[in-house]
């Protein structure tokens, strides 16, 4: 647990924040979001002691974090820092092994904990092991910088945009990978973006900055609908009913039992699976999305062969863990009524379609369908 | 750069590292053969008739000489590291300008200066030879040491801080290894400009090759100042490749 109580910090005549108050109760991810300069990241900085209050109590735990060493305080706070920071003349695993050697892990330890982050943050440990750092790419660099935070498993997380550098489609599979490892972990984070779809989509809940202040501190949900005020309505933007499908899984939504057959399936058994289906799904020996088989085609007298279109699941499928809004924008740019959900091997879990995420956006809790009209009263007032 | 090439460049700083240390060794033949010198100060200079130094073998001057830096550059790294070291910190944050200007003034004073200050307090011989080169090679050791911790990325040492490292650590760990490059070259000028120097040495009758140089003056021998100077020369141009190639080993090559 995280508890800052009034805590200010000025530099002169600058209030870069101003008498903030904030819990992020044990395992929750609360989302820092804010305008440039409005103190987000002075705020993290302060609770790992790297700057120093000018007034206000930081707890960490139950215990006021000025009560213990700041270094040992650190050691048990993962940090992420805005501008990376890797140590130019170690390779990159040299820097995420960086506390794992302060905490004095065994060698074999650290080594198998550096490919394992590797794994996770999507570089091959086999070629990105021993790269320096100024071989890497921004987005790379980035993410080795998250490695590094994560390295030693450490209950707290603070995360100075994480994902900023890093290119939408990455981003999207890294926020995905975040999502899944936080529901398992369950760690403690606060998480600073400028994105509000990534702050939808990651936070317990949102804290939302202005010059130093907070402005609201609640559930992604209440942000949309219940803004405390003009800013937090306008910084949260106009697109309500889009920005709630965020907050929704597809692996919540998708129906399991998409239609589909093998590539290496018999001509009478592809014939067979149409049915009364539009289209059937085709799969590989592993069950990897291949691409899919026009049933219209195959009735009117086309070889199953040649009726099947084969696609790259990465660009036309979506991955578990993805939300809603990225399945309808997928359909939307593909021009289709419906997409199929894969694994992130591509192995096709299911099949989600443009009625599965209406009939979600209007069977939810009744002020779901209500946004816009409110919206559009706000606007007119 | 591939993966290949970067793990080829240690097995190459120690070829280089090897191929000076054969030079070294190369040097220390050359000096010890006092008949080769003679005969050929000899051909160079057929007016002499005596062609080598008579007071001491080269070998010895130039055992000499090579004691006289050691011990002067010594110091000075013993004290110069230290002292840019302290001035980067936060408890000597305020002495910065003031060593800096100290070791500056050092440095323009001219060392034969020196030597004539120090000869009434310290006497003759080794030890105000020593205190002047020490003070002499002060400036370059400091100035880079400043410079090169003063040049390590502040991100890079924000990021040590927060995952926890203490200012110890952060100092060997981080700092230090990232201004190595530039604390050599700081190293390399002080102990070339001392070697050279280090000849003036022989007006306090700290011996060294600055004898021959000094005694070739006064007799009006150019084959002697030939011999002195020659030899300086190559010890410093030695010392140079020698500390380059330390700096090869010390320094991963992608910095
Ligand atoms: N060391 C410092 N000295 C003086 N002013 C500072 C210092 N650090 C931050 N500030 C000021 O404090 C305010 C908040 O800065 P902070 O870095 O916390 O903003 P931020 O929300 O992280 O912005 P961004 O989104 O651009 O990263 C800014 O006005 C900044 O200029
Ligand atoms: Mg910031």
């Amino acid at each position: 647990m995280i508890r800052l109580e009034g805590v200010t910090k000025r530099y002169g005549d600058t209030v870069a924040v101003d008498d903030l108050t904030l819990e992020v109760p044990s395992g929750e991810v609360c989302v820092l979001i804010g305008p440039s300069g409005c103190g987000k990241t002075t705020t993290l900085r302060m609770i790992n002691r790297l700057v120093e209050p000018t007034s206000g109590r930081i707890e960490v735990d139950g215990s006021d974090i000025m009560s213990a060493s700041a270094v040992e305080l650190r050691r048990h706070i993962g940090y992420a820092i805005q501008s990376v920071g890797l140590f130019p003349h170690l390779t990159v695993a040299g820097n995420i092994a960086t506390v794992p050697k302060l905490l004095g892990w065994k060698r074999e330890r650290i080594e198998r904990r550096v490919a394992e982050l590797l794994d996770l943050v999507g570089l091959d440990p086999a070629e990105y092991g021993t790269k320096y750092p100024r071989q890497l790419s921004g987005g790379e660099a980035q993410r080795i910088g998250v490695a590094r935070a994560l390295a030693a498993d450490p209950p707290l997380l603070l995360m100075d945009e994480p994902f900023g550098a890093v290119d939408p489609l990455t981003r999207e599979r890294l926020q995905a990978e975040f999502a899944r490892i936080q529901r398992e972990l369950r760690k403690t984070v606060i998480f600073v973006t400028h994105d509000v779809d990534e702050a939808i989509r990651l936070a317990d809940r949102v804290a939302l900055m202005r010059d130093g202040r907070l402005q609201q501190y609640e559930t992604p949900e209440a942000l949309i609908d219940h803004p405390a005020n003009k800013f937090v309505h306008d910084f949260m933007g106009a697109d309500r009913a889009l920005k709630r499908l965020g907050r929704v899984s597809v692996d919540d939504v998708m129906r399991a039992e998409a239609p589909m057959i093998r590539d290496s399936d018999a001509e009478d058994i592809m014939r067979a699976a149409c049915g009364s289906m539009r289209f059937v799904y085709v799969v590989d020996a592993e069950g990897v999305l291949l691409g899919w088989m026009d049933c219209v085609d195959v009735a009117g007298g086309v070889h199953p062969d040649e009726a099947i279109t084969r696609i790259a699941w990465r660009e036309a499928a979506v991955q578990s863990g993805s939300s809603l809004k990225e399945a309808l924008s997928l359909m939307l740019a593909l021009g289709f009524r419906s997409v199929a959900v894969v694994d992130g091997r591509g192995a096709l879990l299911g099949e989600i379609g443009l009625a599965d995420i209406e009939s979600t956006m209007t069977a939810g809790d009744s002020h779901m369908a209500q946004p816009t009209e409110e919206s559009a009263g706000e606007e007119s007032s | 750069m591939t993966a290949g090439a970067e793990t080829s460049t240690p097995r190459r700083a120690w070829r280089g590292f090897a191929v000076a240390a054969v030079a070294a060794a190369a040097f220390a033949w050359l000096v010890m053969q006092q008949g080769l010198w003679e005969r050929w100060l000899g051909a160079l200079f057929p007016a002499e008739a005596k062609p080598i130094y008579p007071s001491a073998t080269l070998a010895q001057l130039a055992w000499e000489h090579l004691v006289i830096v050691g011990i002067s550059s010594g110091l000075t790294l013993l004290v110069g590291l230290p002292l840019g070291v302290w001035v980067t910190r936060e408890s000597g944050r305020d002495f910065h300008d003031i060593v800096a200007a100290a070791v500056d003034f050092g440095q323009t004073f001219p060392p034969i200066a020196v030597l004539a200050i120090m000869m009434p307090i310290l006497g003759f011989g080794l030890w105000p030879a020593v205190v002047a080169l020490f003070l002499y090679g002060l400036f370059p050791v400091v100035s880079n040491t400043v410079a090169g911790l003063e040049a390590v990325p502040v991100d890079a040492l924000d990021a040590a801080r927060g995952v926890g490292m203490g200012k110890v650590r952060i100092l060997f760990a981080i700092e230090l290894p990232l201004a190595t490059r530039v604390i050599m070259a700081g190293i390399r000028t002080s102990v070339s400009i001392n070697i050279g120097t280090a000849t003036v040495a022989a007006a306090v009758g700290a011996g060294g090759l600055g004898d021959p140089i000094i005694g070739g003056i006064q007799v009006q021998n150019p084959a002697y100042v030939l011999e002195g100077a020659l030899t300086a020369a190559l010890l410093a141009v030695l010392a140079d490749r020698l500390l380059a190639q330390t700096e090869g080993l010390l320094v991963p090559s992608h910095l």
